[in-house]
């Protein structure tokens, strides 16, 4: 199992979610969050004390799927998360070492 | 039925009484005529004074509360319209029980007598020295709005950071011995810088440059240097946290003023309108100057800058408005849009203090320069100021050729400096002894006011 963490636009989350509905991805978990890469924050000025802004808003969006689909859903995620500018984000691929589905305690991909 | 058989037998005792009065002196039809229109005029004017009133109040909650809660950082909110709004009740009773005595009894030149005491004698005749045609008590609850907003303003200097028992002393001391005997002075009978009754330096002062926003302006900058700067300013991030709730707040101040400066006429005549004319038209200038300035110099006109402008240029026509023309209003408004955009922007930063939401730049620089434009573009025309002998009106500022009027307004101005800043300081020193300090401990600085002073929130968001 692959556990896909991908930090995106705020305003892309829906297509990313429409894109992972599409090819059948039915668990996530979505979290709002603030930082930065190499995109460089903003300034802002109030009445001429200026701030320079580095973490910006940002949505991460955690699913974990079974080791034959993550190529398939990571492109599906980068795909519809993509303008071409500097701040779309970044994906992170983790192994996983087990998943227990609390209710009846099912383990494995069967718990996905 | 009953109460339509009562009020026949009132019309017709009535009736009876004026057929009376008719059979003991025959009324000219000339005197009925007279106390007809004296009757008339009062209402109207009175109309105009009440609504003034309201408008004055409304400037302090919400105009002043929202202006500059949104300003501050979302953990004192509260604590920030909190020290408006207690001015409403406070400033209130402080000026029935010995306040308007002291402004506006007759006194020395400088201060006020107890003969208004608890409000003694202030009723429904209209008292004619100060205002002829409308109850005196109409006359003393304007005068009390200013009395709420003035002390109101200075908290901008101290937000986030006085102790809210500290700022309960602070600002009743300050109303007795700075802004009343100003009051007086600059507006009460007998007053030093009176110009209409019998001041010794005729200071023109139509409706608070050096009474309200210069002496709230120049308190603030001391206060500001007095108690030091905000835990981690200027380098931790202080942004307002909701310009929305500034906006709003300014918007209802520019509204409010036309209560403060038309309403100063005391009346519902060409003299209001022109003052009103006066008023909207530097608040308009003032914003286009601000933002000016702040476009050319930082890159972007920005909504604070507007707001803050119009600001400014309400408080640089406050002295100004009951005496100058339309024109030269346009340019105090846009000369205290940049002036103050200025002081707030370049000189605080150079000069290092904390004045958190402009208390000073706007309210000290913008009292000032009005002041001193008053005494440059006042006229006859709008306001007969100074009469000859025979009546006959006299110039009035420098343009018209009365270079003399500039002193006079800097020797106001430097009366006005010179009390707040000095009194001021030592209400401080006073008010820091007897409560222990006049600041919350940096634990409360950090938790906040809402929370520390108050025991609330502004926000409950998950509630």
């Amino acid at each position: 199992m692959k556990k896909i963490e991908a930090v995106i636009q705020p305003f892309k989350l829906e297509e990313v979610k429409e894109a992972l509905k599409a090819i059948g991805v039915d668990g996530m978990t979505v979290t709002e969050v603030r930082g930065h890469g190499r995109q460089k924050g903003h300034k802002e000025v109030y009445r001429g004390q200026e701030y320079q802004v580095d973490l910006l808003p940002k949505v991460k969006v955690e699913m974990v799927v079974a080791s034959g689909r993550a190529d398939e859903v990571i492109n599906a995620v980068a795909a519809a998360a993509k303008t071409g500018k500097i701040g779309d984000g970044k994906i992170f691929v983790y192994e996983v070492a087990e998943a227990i589905r609390i209710r009846n305690e099912e383990r494995g991909e069967t718990a996905l | 039925m009953k109460r339509i058989l009562s009020m026949l037998s009132l019309s017709l005792a009535g009736a009876a009484h004026i057929f009376a009065q008719a059979a003991a002196t025959p009324p000219s039809p000339t005197a009925a005529l007279e106390a007809g229109v004296k009757a008339a005029q009062s209402s109207a004017d009175n109309a105009w004074m009440l609504v003034s009133c309201a408008l004055v109040l409304m400037m302090t909650g919400p105009g002043l509360a929202l202006f500059y809660g949104g300003l501050v950082r979302r953990k004192n909110i509260l604590g920030t319209m909190m020290q408006s709004f207690i001015l409403m009740a406070i400033a209130t009773v402080l000026w029935a029980l010995i306040g308007y005595s002291l402004s506006f009894g007759e006194g020395n030149p400088f201060i006020g007598d107890l003969r208004y005491l608890f409000l003694a004698g202030v009723g429904g005749d209209p008292n004619a020295t100060y205002a002829a045609t409308i109850p005196h008590q109409t006359f003393m609850t304007f005068q009390m709005m200013f009395a709420i907003i003035t002390p109101a303003l200075i908290t901008g200097a101290f937000a986030e950071r006085m102790k809210f028992s500290a700022m309960l002393l602070f600002t009743v001391l300050w109303s007795l011995v700075v802004y009343y005997p100003l009051a007086h002075m600059v507006w009460g009978n007998n007053g030093y810088l009176n110009a209409f009754l019998g001041g010794k330096v005729p200071c023109l002062d139509f409706a608070g440059g050096t009474v309200v926003h210069i002496s709230s302006g120049v308190s603030a900058l001391v206060c500001a240097i007095v108690m030091g700067k905000r835990k981690g300013y200027p380098n931790e991030p202080m942004k307002p946290h909701s310009l929305v709730l500034s906006f709003i707040g300014a918007c209802l101040l520019w509204v409010g003023w036309f209560g403060f400066n038309a309403g100063s006429a005391l009346g519902a005549g060409s003299l209001a309108t022109s003052a009103f004319v006066a008023t909207h038209f530097a608040a308009a200038a003032a914003a286009c100057g601000w933002l000016l300035a702040e476009w050319m110099m930082q890159g972007k006109p920005s909504v604070l800058g507007g707001i803050s402008g119009a600001v400014a240029g309400l408080v640089a026509i406050t002295p100004a408005s009951g005496f100058v023309k339309p024109m030269p209003a346009l340019v105090i408004g846009l000369l205290a849009g940049i002036l103050c955009f200025y002081m707030v922007v370049k000189v605080k930063n150079m000069l290092g203090y904390d004045d958190s939401l402009d208390a000073f730049g706007v309210h000290g620089a913008g009292g000032t320069l009005g002041a001193i434009l008053t005494g440059v573009f006042a006229t006859k025309d709008i306001n007969p100021a100074f009469k000859d002998a025979a009546g006959v009106p006299l110039p009035v500022g420098l343009l018209e050729g009365n270079g003399g009027q500039v002193v006079n307004q800097l020797i106001g101005v430097a009366i006005a400096w010179g009390i707040a800043a000095v009194l001021t300081f030592v209400i401080l020193k006073i008010v820091g002894a007897v409560t222990g300090g006049l600041r919350v401990s940096p634990e409360e600085e950090t938790e906040g006011l809402d929370l520390s002073q108050h025991g609330e929130e502004g926000y409950n968001l998950d509630a």
